[in-house]
């Protein structure tokens, strides 16, 4: 049975015209862009061509402001650190309570050489509040960081108003756009964005390569030094097959962006709606007003995530957790706590996210076995009883907590 | 996608004796909030005989916690209260082929559910000693409370130590820089600071050898890979011994050999086994080992 993949955020299929442009570059074309002759040559106008892809996806004004690295992750760590090496006066950052580990991971790491990193916090929706940001914002701020999509709920942050608000003080703006590149329009000639992080994985392009955008005029400072390569910007060997993997599906988002606004939302919002209706004591996290078009993220109260993706992935469906234990962490996830989901629901989460390649017959299937799931792992929880939870379902059972 | 045995699957997605047990007169209660697991045990004990009739369960948790349940109340049916005690945690997970280290508190809290349920059936109260902390060591499951409780309960100041008392940092080694963490903290609450590279506490004389048994035994391994060198028209002789660091000196043959750096990583390694600790190789005469890590 062909499986149904509801786990985009996590990572896309390479789609086959991708896969299809990369080809000769494992093969004939395996030059050395830095080479003088044409075996270097073609190679190097290939990734040439594959920028000015990534730029118009991006609506960058220059092809040079596109630098490749090797994912999100290399992006993200190359744009916070190079702020604080070019500003060395300036200590402080801010980021927000539910950005990736890729961020919160590396702030807290510089937080111990001395750097002093200011989380915002979200409401129940995961929203900002813009006035704790305007206050926090001192001429000791070196670089603001965050994404321009949550990846767990899809929300949306105000980033092109808050890349404003950060050049009004002085401070560097760095967005984590991995979620949204692909998904949204986006026009960065237009905004005040300094640095933005691509992941190719995201958008139908291979593992391993990513981009971090880089406006013309902001100081930066290479993460990784050496050769001339990316302008001396990214030193090491261009990933060529990926990159113009990259640019290719860099092309196809763009063609498929009406696709993915209209038809990919209404296969969403079938999916949640009918999930929503047919399943007592669920409901969506985040912000419905304002998110992603393909990520449903659903609270399924008083049974565990892990179990329901488990049960899933026997009828050939993939989804993921911000249940404690799909992630080897003991924690739930992050982004639930900090909008105060209580841990009875926090643990249930499940995430879908789709594709320009999900189908309604796909959509159908998982809305005829969802509810029966759910109803099974219901019956072994000790918060449920017959149709409903116990009456105070947290006093009915309240273990002792080791 | 964890790495469940056939045996926990079995038990998550057929479990034995799941669901309220009416009429039962032992219900024990327990779980860990974080974690997201949480489970009640219910017994039907026979009150002449102490044997458990029955048992049930209700499980708030992932799939091995479902499973360890399930695997619970099987082990457990027909035994008396204190045949049943004798279950540990490590009998709960042998019973299902094992679980991932990530997974092992499931079988705890399968554990404790037992006793909190006995306890609840003889009407006495029980009492959680167990704190869990944060997983540092993955490959041996070694959280961080039992970390930071063996440093401070034994005086521990390098991640050595703390390997040898805890067995954490002892596989991958990639949780050393978590346990150097907890060891910085417990440190400077004593008044002193961490330094990397401290000897590890017993390290003088490891397996109770004096310098002379040492050196006696590195010459008797030497001696032992001697006929080979020999064979290809080489030898090795033992020049000092300083601490960890062991000197020789290649000859004949085997000096400037384009095989010496793998002929002494050999001699190295079969030091280390025989010593039981850790231990350098150095050639004296220009630096073979170098040589090596220039064409690896």
């Amino acid at each position: 049975m062909e499986g149904i993949y509801f786990d985009n955020n996590a990572t896309t299929r390479v789609d086959p015209a991708v896969v299809e442009a990369m080809l000769p570059y494992f093969t004939e074309q395996f030059g050395n862009p830095s080479s003088m002759h044409s075996f270097g040559n073609k190679v190097g106008l290939a990734i040439k061509k594959a920028r000015m892809q990534v730029q118009e996806l991006l609506g960058a004004e220059h092809d040079s402001e596109i630098i490749f690295t090797s994912c999100g992750t290399e992006s993200d760590s190359t744009a916070l650190i190079s702020a604080l090496k070019a500003q060395p006066e300036r200590k402080e950052i801010i980021t927000t309570t539910v950005e990736h580990p890729a961020i919160l991971t590396l702030c807290s790491w510089l937080e111990k050489d001395g750097y002093k990193v200011h989380l915002l916090k979200v409401d129940s929706k995961g929203r900002l509040d813009l006035d704790e940001y305007k206050k926090l914002l001192t001429d000791q701020v070196a670089v603001v960081s965050v994404m321009w999509a949550n990846n767990e709920t899809g929300t949306f942050f105000p980033v092109v108003e808050m890349a404003e608000m950060a050049h009004a003080a002085g401070a560097m703006f760095h967005t984590d756009a991995v979620q949204a590149v692909g998904k949204v329009p986006l026009n960065l000639k237009d905004t005040k964005i300094d640095m933005l992080s691509v992941s190719g994985h995201k958008l139908h392009a291979p593992k391993g390569i990513g981009v971090l955008y880089l406006k013309r005029g902001t100081r930066f400072r290479p993460l990784l030094r050496g050769g001339h390569q990316e302008r001396g910007r990214r030193a090491g060997t261009e990933n060529t097959t990926s990159i113009v993997g990259l640019g290719k599906a860099a092309e196809m988002a763009l063609e498929a962006m009406h696709h993915e606004n209209t038809e990919v939302a209404r296969l969403r919002d079938k999916l949640e709606a009918a999930i929503l209706a047919k399943v007592p004591r669920s409901f969506v996290t985040g912000n419905p007003e304002n998110r992603l078009p393909n990520t449903s993220n659903i609270a399924f109260e008083f049974i565990e995530g892990e179990a329901i993706l488990l049960l899933l992935n026997k009828f050939g469906i993939a989804a993921s957790s911000g249940s404690a234990c799909t992630s080897g962490s003991l924690e739930p996830s992050h982004v639930m706590r900090a909008m105060g989901i209580p841990y009875t629901a926090a643990h249930g989460t499940v995430r879908f996210s789709l594709s320009r390649y999900s189908t309604e017959a796909e959509v159908d299937r998982v809305i005829a076995v969802v509810p029966e799931i759910i109803a099974q792992l219901r019956k072994l929880s000790p918060y449920w009883e017959g149709d409903g939870p116990k009456e105070e379902p947290e006093k009915a059972f309240a273990p002792t907590y080791a | 996608m964890w790495d469940y045995s056939d045996k926990v699957k079995e038990h998550f997605f057929e479990p034995r004796n799941a669901g309220v047990l009416e009429g039962a007169n032992g219900v024990g209660d327990v779980g860990s909030i974080s974690c997201g697991d949480a489970l009640r045990l219910m017994l039907k004990v026979e009150p002449e005989t102490d044997i458990i009739l029955d048992a049930h369960f209700q499980t708030f948790g992932c799939g091995s916690a479902i499973a360890s349940s399930s695997a619970l109340t099987e082990m457990i049916k027909g035994k008396t209260l204190d045949e049943a005690l004798k279950v540990s945690n490590q009998d709960i997970a042998d019973y299902l082929d094992g679980l991932p280290p990530e997974k092992m508190h499931c079988s705890v809290m399968g554990r404790e559910a037992l006793q909190a349920a006995v306890a609840n059936y003889r009407g006495e109260v029980w009492s959680d000693d167990h704190e869990e902390g944060a997983l540092v060591c993955k490959c041996f499951a070694i959280d961080a409370v039992l970390i930071e409780d063996t440093i401070r309960a034994n005086n521990l100041s390098s991640v050595q130590d703390v390997t040898n008392y805890t067995k954490a940092g002892g596989g991958c080694s990639s949780c050393h820089e978590g346990i150097e963490e907890i060891l910085v903290k417990v440190m400077t609450e004593r008044g002193e600071n961490f330094k990397p590279g401290t000897p590890a506490k017993e390290e003088a004389a490891p397996a109770g050898m004096t310098n002379l048994q040492r050196i006696r035994k590195i010459e008797a391994v030497l001696e032992s890979v001697r006929p080979q060198l020999k064979r290809d028209g080489g030898d090795i002789e033992l020049v000092d011994v300083d601490g960890k660091t062991i000197y020789v000196n290649m000859t004949g043959a085997c000096s400037g050999c384009q095989m010496e750096a793998l002929t002494l990583q050999g001699i190295q390694q079969k030091l280390m086994e025989d010593l039981k600790e850790f231990i350098k190789i150095v050639p004296t005469k220009a630096g073979a080992l170098s040589r090596a890590s220039c064409h690896p």
